[in-house]
């Protein structure tokens, strides 16, 4: 479709414009979610289980009801029935039971923080008090908390109908089993000169948005409904919403607030029809916000999981079989994106004969929502880790292992046709050629580690208008709430179609009336598809300009090109005319130009990156420092390279942060007990060092632009990175995720290590 | 019913008062008795009313009380600390820095710069965290607390002052008013270190604290003091014996590390297990005495 | 509820508010004096993202009373700019590229003021040390570090450039 764009010039494409937004931004004035007020509007709180698993046996709302300033309370019985099968709900397919249920419980609570019931009150504060008020009779059961435990014969059942695949009408916790299978596994292990199998626990953790959940809804007398709220996809918003309440989606209008991160976590809804519900029982606005501890007790973190790998490889380090058990942590309902790590798991690498188990396992836990390459990085860890060990045993560089065996344009894909023109090894040799690599590494107790990783990207459907005014400039108008700097790229495109300076073009995030359907902000997808969607929208434009410049110049529509940014005559006798000088002529030529372009987006490319990582390891207390990083990934072209930049960093130290102190605490009662971030350790300024970033560009011939989708996939290498990183720094091979000093100092005695000798000195 | 940190202040009746003389708030804190409670930097027990850990209905702002702000030295009597002194201005402060670097190290770790630039040492101390970061450095240093009530002034070692986790020997209508630290001896010195996973932020995972005073190459006077591996700020004397009047090196260095290991009572928690810490409290206390004897050395140059 | 009455200085102009003795500073400056610059993440003063200057001081305005306010000098985000001229940390943190969601970018920018106005030519590890307590998840703090950097140059060079201009 697109030639090479490395060989096109771009004036526009590719340079590094101030956002749009950023003033609003860097000044208080853009309005998220929670900074939403209206004229009488009411607050809500919502009443979560303190109990991991339980029935529910009553719930008595009377005491709470008599408190002043209390105006509703909801709790399942105000919801309808919801089908317990898959449905598509707008774009999506869900299940809207369990949708349902997760929203508020009915007849069972499911996870420590599982939503009861929702009050609405004239103040926050009295809101809460009335949630004390409520009196929920429990019959605690005993809770479920890790995959195994799941799936022990016997073990206590959390949703009763829940059948799965293949065991027929058996009760279980395990929603789905999926296999993957080529060629012949005994015969690519009996080729194998080496062959490493371990098993890795990765802990549960959370995408770590600073904004918590919020909504505001709006329901009038008419029945018609406005919901603002902080998503990423507001017309999911608007179908999910309308499924929960029972409400037609033609009837609600969402207003994409600015948001303050996502990371896939706000891509489904948990307070939206909370609010609209209440605004229908009270006739007021509503506004719920969530505070950080119902974040991480309450909204989807991402699957801990148990992963078991067997690699095989000659002893010239090429691949020749793979074997994987995977079980990933659905929390309380089915869908972790244990089918999606199965797929990536063995992506990279081209090579013939694997088997793939993989298992989707309720467990007492908060039902699990995207975290950006879902279910990529716990693959990863175990997958390029093991390479690692392999690539050590035949004596070869682990970069070079990857290169040997990394996948290229025609090589199979896990979900589809073969791969068309990809990065991967590209990725890898950049950091082989990088300074940092380059460099030498020295001192005790220090490691340099690398990992690779790749992820899908989406496609998808997305609109895009794009309108000249009269005085030339232009408004492009697309659904992607802008959670990176998107925008801007936005509007690049659009100037750069136009010939128009970035300055001129406005971007704009639209609400769901005034925009063709728009899929969720993630799956790195909004410069892939809205750009695609907005490029073609822009070109709409140039066609009807094309016409018009024709008609004023007597000239065939063929003979009128845009050149240059510049609406040309082909032969001579006519000057070319900017989009500025013919703006103030449309109303006398025939009208306001308005570009369109709806697309459901084929041609993803797919998203490779690779990560080297530096550390030392203080060998007594075990602390690991992060010394140096630099990420490497294919953006196909870099629309705006200081974004692409950031979202390489930013999923470079959530990666970190997976690596070495995130993780979900439970107690033995199924308690949540960092649910906050003093104990939910994210990395701070003081933990990272600067990320070096190399952008690959080998453009994406599925784009017009060869643009591949950069939001996602550099999250998935960092923890094997720093495993990595950290056996070749103290000798220890990490099984286990996060890598904290605790951790860390086990597996140093397991290992006989230097810690051994400091406790041997101290006696 | 266990304590979530983040929700809302949900007390239907929170009264503020300001008070600004001793007298004045120890007359509202009797008043009231375990429903009322100094505010100093807040932060701490603002965090817990909303986690629902504690329930006043008064909360008594002792910041414009002026021997609570006191911060003043005396190379005779020592430093007086009031209560609500923020930790900054303990850090910032030159006589600080210069005879209590490990009281001014151990200010300048807790939280982030926000917090301490609110938290008070005193407000901490009274908090009764055995994780806290200054207490272990404030016993070593040998302080005493000065505390107000209605019967009148009494005064509590501070290795003392803690009983168990968010317990001090703080009685209802009582105050603290000041910590007083002794002036520091000649050839003296402190330091206080502190393990925790991130490099800021965290609550600490152990801390150990020591203050040394040597005589040549013989320790004169040690003592060691640790965080977060017992119900309470742990004075260690064990470990000050095994150096006091002997040669400073590796061998009184490692028994006093032993002592200290073998003194503490970690338990397992989110913030770390109880192997990790008994290792770790080898770790810093060794490290802790050779910073201390170090600046000792140089205090006794300069 | 008994409410308080309170007078401070908020970015550089005497206020007058009522507010309930339970309602922080941050609920204050959102729900009271409708500044919703300084952002809610975590009430727990972890995150940074409510971050104000008290008296020249960086603090967490969530874990401050509304009541505690008196008499104080208050800087919030919306009292950076003059006018419409931008502090240069915010000119540096656009073209930068500092902020992704935006969401972290208050706090950050009130406690890179409280730095540069105190250390004026901080080194990166002072820059890191003093934004530790201010949270980022979309950036990984490197564009972050990189403008304040450049910011507290050019306030030196600009207050160089005043200073010559006054002569």
């Amino acid at each position: 479709m697109a030639e090479a764009t490395s060989n096109r010039k771009f004036r526009v494409i590719g340079t590094r414009p101030i956002r749009h937004d950023g003033v609003d931004k860097v000044t208080g004035r853009a309005k998220y979610g929670a900074d939403y007020s209206f004229p009488g509007m009411l607050h809500g709180k919502v009443l979560r289980s303190p109990h991991a698993h339980a029935v529910i046996k009553s719930i008595k709302v009377d005491k709470a009801l008599k408190l002043p300033g209390v105006k509703a309370i909801i709790t399942a019985d105000d919801l309808p029935e919801a089908p317990n099968k898959m449905q598509q709900a707008g774009e999506m397919a869900i299940n809207p039971s369990h949708l349902s249920r997760n929203i508020l419980a009915r007849g069972k609570v499911l996870y420590d923080g599982h939503a009861i019931a929702a009050v609405a009150a004239t103040s926050p504060h009295i809101a809460e008090e009335a949630l004390k008020l409520i009196e929920v009779d429990y019959e605690v059961l005993p809770p479920v908390m890790t995959v195994e435990a799941a799936m022990k014969p016997g073990a206590p059942i959390l949703i009763p109908d829940l059948r799965n695949n293949e065991e027929g009408d058996k009760q279980t916790n395990v929603a789905q089993h999926m296999q993957f299978k080529r060629g012949d596994l005994d015969k690519g292990f009996k080729a194998a000169d080496y062959v490493v199998e371990r098993e890795f626990k990765t802990a549960m953790v959370h995408q770590g948005y600073i904004e918590p959940h919020n909504a505001v809804a709006i329901y009038n007398n008419d029945g018609q409904a406005t919901i603002y709220c902080s998503t990423q996809g507001a017309f999911d918003v608007r179908s999910l919403s309308a499924q929960v309440v029972g409400v037609e989606p033609g009837k609600i209008k969402v207003v994409p607030a600015e948001i303050g991160g996502g990371f896939g976590g706000k891509t489904t809804v948990y307070l939206e029809p909370l609010a609209l519900a209440l605004s229908k029982k009270t006739g007021k606005p509503v506004k719920l916000v969530m505070t950080r501890s119902e974040v991480l007790r309450a909204s989807g973190p991402t699957s801990g999981s148990t992963i078991k790998i067997k690699m095989g490889c000659t002893k010239d380090g090429k691949i020749t079989a793979a074997q994987v058990w995977m079980a990933y942590e659905a929390g309380g309902f089915p869908g972790s994106p244990v089918v999606a790590g199965a797929m990536c798991i063995l992506a990279p690498y081209d090579f013939e004969n694997l088997l793939i188990d993989a298992y989707d396992v309720v467990v007492n836990r908060p039902k699990t929502a995207a975290y950006r390459a879902p279910g990529a990085t716990n693959a990863a860890m175990a997958s390029e880790t093991v390479l690692d060990e392999l690539a050590e045993k035949c004596g070869i560089d682990p970069l070079d292992m990857r290169i040997k065996n990394g996948v290229k344009e025609g090589s199979a894909h896990p979900a589809g046709p073969p791969y068309k023109r990809i990065g991967y090894i590209q990725t890898c040799e950049a950091i082989k050629n990088s300074p940092h690599y380059k460099s030498k590494l020295e001192g005790p107790n220090r490691g340099r580690g690398v990992a690779t990783g790749f992820w899908f990207n989406a496609g998808m459907q997305s609109s895009a208008t794009v309108n000249i005014h009269a005085d030339g400039s232009a408004s492009v108008v697309t659904g992607s709430p802008d959670i990176g700097g998107s925008r801007v790229s936005m509007a690049m495109i659009t100037a750069e179609v136009l010939g128009l300076e970035v300055t001129d073009v406005r971007p704009l995030t639209a609400d769901t009336d005034s925009i063709g359907h728009t899929d969720v902000t993630g799956g790195s997808r909004v410069t892939f598809a809205t750009g695609m969607a907005v490029y073609e929208a822009a070109q709409d434009a140039v066609r009807q300009l094309r016409e018009r410049a024709a008609k004023l110049w007597e000239r065939k529509v063929e003979d009128v090109e845009m050149k240059d940014g510049k609406l040309t005559a082909k032969g001579n006798g006519v000057p070319p005319m900017s989009v500025k000088e013919i703006a103030s002529k449309l109303g006398r030529t025939g009208g306001p130009i308005t570009g369109r372009a709806s697309v459901n987006a084929r041609g993803v490319g797919a998203a490779f990156a690779a990560t080297c990582v530096d550390v030392e390891v203080d060998p007594e207390t075990f602390k690991v420092q992060i010394l140096r990083c630099t990420v490497a990934q294919d953006a196909g072209k870099a629309i705006h390279p200081s974004y692409v930049e950031g979202q390489m960093q930013g999923g470079t130290a959530q990666g970190i942060g997976w690596a070495l102190n995130e993780e979900y605490i439970y107690d033995d009662k199924g308690i949540l007990r960092n649910s906050g971030l003093l104990d939910y350790r994210m990395p701070t300024c003081l933990d990272l060092p600067m990320i070096e970033t190399i952008i690959v560009e080998e453009p994406n011939p599925g784009h017009p632009l060869g643009v591949r989708g950069v939001g996602e996939v550099s999250i998935v290498p960092p923890p094997a990175a720093v495993a990595n990183a950290i056996y070749r720094a103290i000798g220890v091979r990490m099984t286990e995720l996060p890598m904290s000093p605790p951790r860390l100092l086990k597996a140093s005695l397991k290992r006989g290590g230097a810690a051994d000798a400091h406790s041997a000195a101290a006696d | 019913m266990h304590a979530r940190p983040g929700g809302l202040v949900t007390l239907h009746e929170l009264n503020y008062a300001a008070p600004n003389s001793v007298a004045e708030a120890v007359q509202i804190l009797r008043q009231h008795g375990e429903n009322a409670r100094p505010l100093a930097g807040g932060t701490d027990i603002i965090i817990q009313m909303r986690a629902g850990v504690r329930h006043p209905t008064h909360l008594v702002d002792v910041k414009k009380i002026p021997e609570l702000r006191e911060l003043s030295f005396d190379a005779k009597s020592g430093l007086k600390l009031g209560a609500a002194a923020a930790c900054v201005e303990v850090y910032e402060n030159r006589d600080v820095k210069r005879h209590y670097p490990g009281l001014a190290e151990a200010a300048h770790l807790i939280g982030s710069l926000q917090i301490q630039n609110r938290a008070a040492v005193g407000g901490n101390l009274c908090n009764g965290s055995p994780a806290a970061d200054t207490t272990p450095a404030l016993i070593v240093l040998g302080a005493r607390a000065r505390i107000a009530g209605p019967n009148g002034e009494r005064e509590v070692a501070v290795e003392d002052f803690c009983v168990s986790p968010g317990r001090t020997v703080l009685q209802p209508g009582e105050l603290l008013v000041q910590i007083l630290i002794p002036a520091p001896a000649p050839n003296s010195s402190d330091a206080y270190l502190r393990l925790i996973p991130r490099n800021e932020m965290d609550i600490a995972v152990v801390g150990a604290g020591v203050a040394l005073t040597l005589d040549g190459d013989k320790v004169k006077a040690a003592r060691v003091a640790l965080a977060a591996v017992a119900p309470r700020p742990l004075f260690v004397a064990k470990a000050g014996e095994a150096l006091a009047g002997k040669k400073l090196d590796d061998a009184s260095i490692a028994a006093a590390a032993r002592a200290a290991m073998d003194a503490s009572t970690p338990i397992d928690d989110m913030r770390g297990t109880a192997e990790y810490r008994k290792h770790v409290v080898g770790v810093l206390t060794r490290r802790a005495i050779k910073i201390a004897a170090q600046r000792a050395r140089n205090a006794g140059k300069a | 509820m008994k409410k308080v009455l309170v007078e401070a200085n908020i970015n550089g102009e005497t206020v007058e508010f009522l507010c309930e003795a339970r309602q922080s500073l941050l609920e204050t400056l959102r729900d009271v004096l409708n500044l919703t610059g300084s952002k809610e993440g975590c009430l727990t003063g972890d995150c940074g993202a409510c971050s104000v200057m008290v008296d020249g001081r960086v603090v967490c305005s969530c874990l401050m009373l509304g009541a505690e306010a008196a008499g104080k000098n208050i800087t919030t985000v919306e009292g950076l700019a003059t006018g419409n001229q931008l502090h240069p940390l915010q000119q540096k943190f656009l073209e930068n590229a500092a902020l992704q969601c935006g969401i972290c970018t208050p706090g950050f920018l009130v406690a890179a003021k409280a730095l540069i106005d105190k250390n004026p030519n901080p080194s990166e590890e002072e820059v890191r040390y003093a934004l530790a307590g201010n949270l980022c998840r979309c950036t990984g703090y490197d564009k972050i570090v990189r403008a304040v950097i450049e910011a507290a140059k050019a306030v030196k060079s600009g207050a160089a450039e005043s200073r010559a201009g006054a002569r």
